[in-house]
C-alpha cells in the first residue's frame, strides 16, 4: 500500500450533514399520523400511590388517551438485569432490584413515571398531564447516602429488608499483615458527588408498527440498538427480523444511552404496538434531569500505607456507592472503582471493600468515566497527602510508584467489570511523566514561586517580578496519572461489501454518538481496500443493515469494532486480489490495490475497477465455484481476550482570586496513551471534550438534592455545564505503547480525558492556596464550597472531613463562623 | 416543556397596549425580550390566560440624550438634578429598547458608562438580542443587574396607563421579591437616567458562576469627590436581598469623610453586616454571599474612588 | 377552541404561511410546521443556544420566541447558510476543517451565533470569541475546536475567502424591532 489513512487527521465524513442541518437525529423523525407523548411523573422521592385518575386528561382537547400501569397487564415487570455481578468474585453479595415501566404501588424517585398522555401533539399531551391527579402519600426519603445503610432508615423496596444493593470485597496480597511495618499511615474520608451527563440532545423515541409487513421500526437515542432490538422483540414477542431498531445520529451520549429500556422505550413501542400509529416521545430537558440516569455518590474511607520513601506498601479502601432507585446496572460502576484506584503504581497488598445502596435518588449507571474517577481521585489525592508528609515532590512521589515496562502485562488479581482478571496489556508511563512535567514547565513554575514566596520573608508587600502571583491571584500547579481499562468485550463485529458502483459499504453494530466512527472506521477499511475513507459509505447502528454486537461503552468502538472493521476488511481484500488474479492472470502478489482498482505491480495499464470485480463476483449465470461465496462481502467479529489499559498524565496550573474562590484554569496540559491512534483529530477532541467534562465535573457541576430527595436544580439555570469562557486551551501530546491484544495495537480513549481532572483540580488548588494542613478532599468544588472549607480550616478546624457535605447551603444552616478571613492575604 | 394555552393580542401602540390593559388586567402578562417569562411559560410556571406582546411597539424603543438644563427648564423634571453644568447629559430610554441597542450605543458608553459596563454581564449576546431594558426592570429578579443599575443611578421610571403617566424614582419602584410599583393596568414606557454630576466616579463588580450567569453578589457604586473628601456616596447590590438593596448604613459611613483605606473597609464591612439580607441557594450562603459583599464593596469603592479622582467618572 | 392565528414569514429566502396556535415555539414551527429540522432543540428554557436562529439578522434562541412573533419577519436558519448543494459557507467549511463538531447538535445554533458575530467582529481575539461562544453550549469539543473553526473563517474572511452568499446570509438588511439609535431617532445633545 502506498497511501495510507490509519493515523491520518483526516476530516470527518459526517461532518457536512451534521453543518448543513441536513443529519437525521431522532426527534427529527416525522410520520403521518403520529401521535406524541408525554408523561406524568412523580413529585415526590419516596410515597405510596393510593391512586391516579387520568379522567381529565381525557377531557383536553388534542389527547387520544391516558394510561396508568394497571393498563400494562403482563408487560407490567421489572426491567432486566443488563450485566449481572461477575460470577468470578467470590465475595459478593448482591439483591436485584430493576426499573418498572411505570411505578404502580410506590415511587422510589422524583420523576418515576406514573402515567402517559398521547395526543396529537405534544403540547396537548402535556395539557394532559396538568389534568391528571395522582394521589401519593410521601414516606420518608432514603437520600444521604451514609444513612440509607444505617439501621432504622427507610426502606427504598420494602421486601429487601435493607436497602443494601450488593457488597463486594476484593483482595491481593494481604494489607493487614504490612500495614504494621510502614512507616506511614494516612487515613481520610473523601467524598465524590452526583453529576448528570447531560448530552445535548435528551433521549427520544420513536416506534411505528407497520401490520401489513410486520415490521416495528424504533428509533432510539440508543448507544446500544442491537441489544435494544433483542430485549424490545422478546417483550413484544416478535421475532428479532420484525424489529428494527435505529440509533441515527445521536446528540451526545456518555454512558446514560447506554441504559436499555428505559420506561419510555417500554411504554412508546407498547403504544405503537396497540394503537397502530407511529409514536414519538422525546424528552425535554427538565425530564432529563430525572428521567435519564446519573453518576458519582460515593464516600470513601481509604487508609494508604507507605515506607519512608514514599512507597505504596499497601492500599485499603472501603467505599460507599449510591445506586439511586434501582440498579439495572448494578455493579459496573463501583467495579471500576475499585480497580481503577490502582492506577499506573505498583500495588502489591490492596483491600478493596464496598457496599452499595439504594437510595431514592435517580438511577445510576455508568457516565463517561465510569466509576474510575472516584478511584483516581483517592489514589491521587493520598498520594499528594503522602508526599507533604514525607517533604517529597508530587511528581517524584508518582514516579516511585510507577510500574516499570518489564512489569508488563501486569496482574492485578483482582476481578474488573468484564468479569475477568485485571491484567495491564503494556504501559510506559515515566516518559508521559516527564513529558507533562516539560510541557506545563513544573519546575520553572516551582522555582519561580519559590523565589517569590521566600524573596523578602514577608511575602506580600513585595513579589518578584515573575512571580506567579502578581496580579494579586494565587497559582498551583498539579500533576496526575492515571490508567484506565478500556476496550473490553465481548465482541463487534463488521460487514463490508464493494458494490457493482465500486462503492465500498461498511456496517457496523456499534452507534455513533458523536465520536466520528464514520471516519475512523472508514479509515481502517480504506487502507485495506485502496480507496479514500471518504469512498466508504459508514452504517452504524441500524439493526437491519448489521444485527451483532452490544455496544458504545467503556471506550471500546475503536478497539473492539475497529478490529472487527480490520478483519472484515482484510478478508474482502483476500477476496480481492483471488478475483483478480484471475482475472488479470497476474500473481496475487504482484497485484496492487490502489485508488479503487486493482493493477498489476509495475504495469498499471493492467488494471480492473474494484466495481467491476464486484460485479464478476455476483454472476447473474453460470456457476459459482463449490465452496466460495458470492459478491466482494465478508463479516468479520472481534472479541479481545481482555481489555487494554490506556493510560495518561495530566498537568494543569490554576490562579484562584484568594478572596472571592473564583478560580480559572490558565493552563493544561494532557499527555496521552492509547496506543495505535487511527485519527489524532479525533483522539485529541476525544481528550479535550473529556477534560471539559471533568472541569464542569470537579468545579461547576453538582446534582444537589434536599433531605427529600427533591432535586434543587433541574434545569440548565441551575445545574452548570461550563462554557467556552470556562474551558482552557488544552494541550496534547501522545506517547504509544501499542496494545499487544488486538491487531491494530489500539487503546480505548472516549473516557480517558474525563476521569483525572477532579483529583487534578484539587491538586492544584491545594497548591494555589499554600495553607498549612488544607486539603481538598471531595469532588465537586465551587467557590463557595472553597469558601467555606478556607473558612473553617481558618477557624481551626478541617472542614474537609466530609461533615460539612451535609451542610450544603441548600439545606439551610451553614457550618461557617460568621467571620471573615483577613483580606487576600493568603499565606 | 411546552406552555399552556394563552389568547395573544400584539398591539402596535402605546396606547393600544393601555387599553388591552385596562380591559384584562392581572389577567394579561406583559411580553417584552420574552427571555425570562417564556422560560417561565416553557416550564409552566407562568400560564397567562391573555399575552400581551409589546415587540410591535415601535414607538417604545429609542434612546435619547437629554440636555440637563434645557430639561429641567422644559419639563420641570430632576433628570438633571445635580449641578448640572458643564453640559452633563442625560438619557431617556424607551422600555422596549433591547439590552444589544444599549450596548451598541455610543450614546449609552458616553453618558452612562455606569449602565454601560454592566451590560455585558446580562447573559449571552443571543439574549440581549431579544431583552428589554423594560422588561428586565419590571420584571424585578433581584439577582439582574439593571434593577440595581437604575436605582444606583437615581433613574426615575415612567408608567402609562389609561388614567394617564406618572414617575416614580426607582428606589421606590422596587418592593420585594419580583414585586414593583406597576399595578395590573400600568405598563412602563420610559427610564429616564439623569447625568452624573461632575466630580463623580463609579464602579459595577460582579461575581457570577460563570459568564452571563446570575450574580452571586453584584454591586454598583457612585462616589463624588471634592478633594479627598466623600460628598456623596451610592452603594446598590443585587442578589443579596429581595430586590436592589441600597447599601444605606454604608453611603452614610462615608458621605463627609476622606475616602481612605480604612473608611472603605469599614464601609465594606458594614453593607456586608448590615445592609444586606442574602439568603442561602445552591450557588451560595448567606456567609460567602456576605463575604463577597464585603469585597466587592471593597473594590467597587476603591475604582469608583479613582475614577473620581482621575476624573474619568462622570 | 384554541386562538390560532396566521403566520406570514420568509425563512432562508422562502415565504411560508401557515396557521398556528399562538403558543407555538418558534423553535418547533421550524421544525415540525415547516420541517426544518437543522435547528435543534436543547432545553427550551433559553440556556444552551442550540436552538439558535437569526431573525432580521440577529442570533436570538428560537425556543423562546412563538412563531406568531416573527409575523412579517426575515429568518435564517442552518439550513439557509450552504450557498448550493456542492458548497458550504465559509464557517461551516472552517468547522469541517477544524473538527469543530463531534456529536453536531449544538453545532447549527452555534454556527448561527457566530455568523452576525464575525459579521460585527471581523478580526476577533481568542476572549471575544469564547465570550461570543458562552451562550451556546456544547457538551463534546471542549470548544477548543469551536474556537479554531471560528479564528480559522475569521482569516479567510479577511483573506477575502468569504463567499458573496456568506456575505448576504449576514448582511440582511436589518429590521431592528427595537431600540437603535440609528432608527429611534436620537436626539443629540
Amino acid at each position: 500500500m502506498t497511501t495510507r489513512y490509519f493515523g491520518e487527521p483526516i476530516r470527518r465524513n459526517e461532518d457536512p450533514r451534521l453543518l448543513r442541518g441536513e443529519a437525521l437525529f431522532v426527534d427529527d423523525v416525522q410520520l403521518p399520523g403520529m401521535l406524541h407523548v408525554a408523561f406524568v411523573r412523580s413529585d415526590f422521592a419516596h410515597g405510596r400511590v393510593n391512586s391516579i385518575d387520568v379522567s381529565g386528561a381525557l377531557d383536553v382537547a388534542g389527547v387520544v388517551a391516558a394510561y396508568t400501569a394497571g393498563d400494562l397487564g403482563d408487560l407490567w415487570r421489572p426491567g432486566p438485569l443488563l450485566v449481572p455481578p461477575p460470577p468470578t468474585i467470590e465475595r459478593l453479595t448482591f439483591n436485584e432490584r430493576t426499573q418498572v415501566p411505570l411505578a404502580k404501588d410506590k415511587v422510589r424517585h422524583v420523576g418515576e413515571p406514573l402515567a402517559v398522555v398521547l395526543a396529537e401533539s405534544r403540547y396537548a399531551a402535556e395539557d394532559g398531564v396538568g389534568r391528571i391527579f395522582a394521589d401519593i402519600e410521601p414516606i420518608d426519603a432514603v437520600v444521604d447516602l451514609e444513612s440509607a445503610l444505617a439501621p432504622g432508615a427507610p426502606l427504598v423496596h420494602d421486601d429487601l429488608g435493607t436497602n443494601l444493593m450488593a457488597h463486594v470485597i476484593q483482595e491481593k496480597g494481604d494489607y493487614a499483615a504490612v500495614r504494621d511495618s510502614a512507616d506511614l499511615l494516612i487515613a481520610r474520608r473523601l467524598h465524590y458527588d452526583r453529576g448528570t451527563a447531560a448530552a445535548m440532545e435528551n433521549r427520544g423515541v420513536v416506534a411505528d408498527w407497520e401490520p401489513r409487513g410486520r415490521l416495528l421500526r424504533v428509533w432510539d437515542t440508543t448507544q446500544a440498538p442491537i441489544p435494544l432490538r433483542n430485549g424490545l422483540a422478546a417483550m413484544f414477542d416478535l421475532g428479532q427480523s420484525e424489529v428494527q431498531v435505529i440509533a441515527p445520529f445521536i446528540g451526545g451520549g456518555f454512558g446514560p444511552k447506554i441504559m436499555m429500556f428505559y420506561p419510555e422505550e417500554v411504554i412508546v413501542t407498547w403504544l405503537a404496538l396497540k394503537l397502530a400509529r407511529p409514536v414519538k416521545w422525546i424528552e425535554d430537558r427538565r425530564e432529563n434531569f430525572f428521567a435519564t440516569t446519573q453518576e458519582r455518590g460515593q464516600i470513601h474511607d481509604a487508609e494508604f500505607a507507605f515506607d519512608k520513601d514514599g512507597r505504596i506498601v499497601g492500599v485499603h479502601d472501603v467505599f460507599m456507592h449510591d445506586a439511586g432507585a434501582y440498579a439495572p446496572y448494578p455493579l459496573t460502576v463501583p467495579i471500576n472503582s475499585s480497580c481503577t484506584l490502582l492506577g499506573p503504581y505498583r500495588v502489591l497488598n490492596y483491600y478493596t471493600e464496598f457496599k452499595a445502596a439504594f437510595t431514592n435518588k435517580p438511577i445510576v449507571t455508568p457516565y463517561r468515566g465510569a466509576g474510575r474517577q472516584h478511584g483516581v481521585f483517592v489514589m491521587e489525592r493520598m498520594l499528594d497527602l503522602a508526599a507533604r508528609e514525607l517533604q517529597l515532590d508530587p511528581v517524584e512521589i508518582r514516579r516511585r510508584n510507577f510500574l516499570v515496562p518489564e512489569e508488563f502485562p501486569h496482574h492485578h488479581e483482582i476481578i474488573f467489570q468484564d468479569f475477568k482478571p485485571l491484567i495491564y496489556d503494556s504501559g510506559d508511563y515515566e516518559p508521559a511523566l516527564d513529558k507533562a512535567v516539560e510541557m506545563i514547565g513544573y519546575r520553572e513554575f516551582r522555582a519561580a514561586r519559590a523565589a517569590a514566596r521566600d524573596g523578602d520573608g514577608d511575602g506580600d508587600e513585595k513579589r518578584a517580578a515573575d512571580d506567579p502571583s502578581a496580579d494579586g491571584r494565587l497559582r498551583g500547579i498539579g500533576v496526575v496519572a492515571y490508567v484506565e481499562g478500556t476496550g473490553i468485550g465481548p465482541y463487534e463485529g463488521a460487514r463490508v461489501s464493494i458494490e457493482p458502483s465500486g462503492r465500498v459499504n461498511l456496517a457496523t453494530g456499534i452507534g455513533t454518538q458523536g465520536q466520528g466512527h464514520q471516519t475512523s472506521f472508514a479509515q481502517i477499511v480504506a487502507d485495506q481496500l485502496g480507496v479514500h475513507p471518504s469512498d466508504v459509505r459508514v452504517v452504524t447502528g441500524d439493526t437491519r443493515e448489521f444485527g451483532w454486537g452490544t455496544g458504545t461503552f467503556a471506550s471500546r468502538g475503536a478497539v473492539v469494532a475497529g478490529n472487527a472493521c480490520q478483519t472484515a476488511a482484510e478478508a474482502v481484500r483476500a477476496k480481492v486480489l483471488e478475483l483478480a488474479a484471475e482475472e488479470l492472470e497476474v500473481a496475487q502478489d504482484d497485484l496492487v490495490l490502489e485508488g479503487g482498482k486493482v493493477f498489476a505491480k509495475g504495469a498499471p495499464q493492467i488494471s480492473i475497477e474494484l466495481g467491476e470485480l464486484a460485479v464478476k463476483a455476483n454472476p447473474l449465470r453460470g456457476a459459482v465455484r463449490h465452496g466460495t461465496e458470492p459478491g466482494l462481502e465478508a463479516t468479520s467479529y472481534f472479541g479481545p481476550e481482555s481489555g487494554t489499559t490506556a493510560s495518561g498524565v495530566h498537568a494543569m496550573i490554576v490562579a484562584v482570586d484568594p478572596e472571592t474562590f473564583m478560580v480559572e484554569i490558565e493552563r493544561y496540559v494532557v499527555v496521552h496513551d492509547c496506543g495505535r491512534v487511527i485519527n489524532p483529530l479525533i483522539l485529541e477532541g476525544q481528550i479535550v471534550g473529556g477534560v471539559a467534562q471533568g472541569i464542569g465535573n470537579a468545579f461547576y457541576e453538582q446534582l444537589v438534592f434536599d433531605d427529600q430527595g427533591q432535586l434543587l436544580c433541574p434545569s440548565f439555570m441551575d445545574y452548570l455545564l461550563p462554557t467556552a469562557t470556562d474551558v482552557p486551551r488544552i494541550e496534547t501530546a501522545h506517547h504509544e505503547t501499542p496494545s499487544p491484544l488486538n491487531p491494530l495495537g489500539i487503546k480505548g480513549a472516549g473516557e480517558a480525558g474525563a476521569i483525572p481532572v477532579a483529583a487534578l483540580f484539587a491538586q492544584a488548588l491545594e497548591d494555589a492556596l499554600g495553607l498549612e494542613g488544607f486539603e481538598l478532599l471531595e469532588i465537586p468544588l465551587s467557590p463557595n464550597r472553597l469558601f467555606e472549607l478556607v473558612t473553617a480550616h481558618r477557624g481551626g478546624g478541617q472542614a474537609g472531613d466530609g461533615s460539612a457535605r451535609e451542610n450544603h447551603p441548600a439545606n439551610g444552616d451553614t457550618p461557617v463562623p460568621e467571620k471573615y478571613p483577613p483580606n487576600g492575604d493568603t499565606p | 416543556m411546552k406552555p399552556a394555552p394563552f389568547e395573544y393580542k400584539a398591539p402596535a401602540t402605546t396606547d393600544e397596549a393601555v387599553d388591552l390593559l385596562a380591559e384584562h388586567g392581572w389577567d394579561a402578562k406583559l411580553l417584552a425580550g420574552g427571555q425570562s417569562l417564556v422560560p417561565a411559560m416553557n416550564f409552566r410556571l407562568a400560564q397567562p390566560a391573555v399575552l400581551l406582546d409589546l415587540n410591535r411597539i415601535d414607538e417604545l424603543a429609542y434612546i435619547r440624550t437629554v440636555d440637563s438644563a434645557e430639561e429641567t427648564g422644559s419639563t420641570g423634571s430632576n433628570v438633571a438634578e445635580g449641578d448640572g453644568g458643564g453640559g452633563a447629559v442625560g438619557l431617556r430610554i424607551g422600555a422596549m429598547t433591547r439590552q444589544a441597542a444599549l450596548e451598541r450605543s455610543a450614546a449609552i458608553a458616553a453618558h452612562s458608562p455606569l449602565l454601560a459596563a454592566a451590560l455585558p454581564y446580562i447573559g449571552h449576546p443571543q439574549i440581549r438580542n431579544r431583552g428589554t431594558i423594560g422588561g428586565s426592570i419590571a420584571h424585578a429578579d433581584p439577582a439582574a443587574e439593571l434593577p440595581a443599575i437604575v436605582v444606583a443611578l437615581d433613574a426615575e421610571l415612567t408608567i402609562r396607563n389609561s388614567e394617564g403617566e406618572r414617575r416614580v424614582a426607582a428606589a421606590e419602584f422596587f418592593q420585594g421579591l419580583f414585586s414593583t410599583a406597576l399595578g395590573p393596568n400600568d405598563l412602563l414606557i420610559e427610564v429616564d437616567i439623569p447625568a452624573l454630576p461632575a466630580g463623580t466616579g463609579w464602579s459595577f463588580q460582579e461575581v457570577a458562576r460563570r459568564h452571563g450567569d446570575y450574580a452571586l453578589v453584584g454591586v454598583a457604586a457612585t462616589v463624588r469627590l471634592a478633594g479627598d473628601v466623600c460628598e456623596a456616596a451610592r452603594m446598590v447590590f443585587l442578589s443579596v436581598g429581595g430586590g436592589p438593596v441600597i447599601a444605606s448604613n454604608a453611603e452614610a459611613s462615608l458621605v463627609g469623610q476622606p475616602l481612605d483605606e480604612r473608611r472603605i473597609g469599614e464601609a465594606a464591612r458594614l453593607a456586608a453586616s448590615e445592609d444586606i439580607d442574602p439568603v442561602n441557594d445552591i450557588h451560595a450562603s448567606v456567609a460567602y454571599r456576605r463575604h463577597l459583599a464585603e469585597v466587592l464593596a471593597r473594590r467597587a469603592l476603591h475604582e469608583a474612588g479613582a475614577r473620581a479622582r482621575s476624573g474619568a467618572g462622570a | 377552541m384554541h386562538q390560532r392565528l396566521t403566520v406570514n414569514l420568509v425563512v432562508n429566502g422562502e415565504t411560508y404561511e401557515r396557521d398556528v396556535e399562538p403558543r407555538i415555539l418558534l423553535s418547533d414551527f421550524l421544525r415540525h410546521d415547516l420541517g426544518l429540522t437543522g435547528t435543534h432543540v436543547g432545553c427550551e428554557h433559553g440556556v444552551c443556544g442550540a436552538c439558535t436562529v437569526l431573525v432580521e439578522g440577529e442570533a436570538v434562541r428560537s425556543c423562546l420566541m412563538f412563531a406568531v412573533q416573527v409575523d412579517g419577519r426575515q429568518v435564517t436558519t442552518v439550513e439557509g447558510l450552504a450557498p448550493n448543494a456542492e458548497e458550504l459557507h465559509p464557517l461551516q467549511e472552517a468547522f469541517w476543517e477544524s473538527h469543530g463538531l463531534q456529536c453536531g447538535f449544538c453545532t447549527p445554533g452555534i454556527l448561527l451565533s457566530m455568523v452576525p458575530f464575525l459579521e460585527s467582529n471581523p478580526d476577533p481575539s481568542e476572549k471575544e470569541i469564547r465570550e461570543a461562544l458562552s451562550g451556546n453550549l456544547c457538551r463534546c469539543t471542549g470548544y477548543q475546536n469551536i474556537v479554531d473553526a471560528v479564528q480559522r473563517a475569521a482569516a479567510g474572511q479577511a483573506a477575502g475567502g468569504a463567499t458573496p452568499e456568506a456575505a448576504d446570509v449576514a448582511d440582511e438588511p436589518s429590521r431592528r424591532d427595537g431600540g437603535d439609535e440609528a432608527t429611534a431617532g436620537e436626539v443629540p445633545a
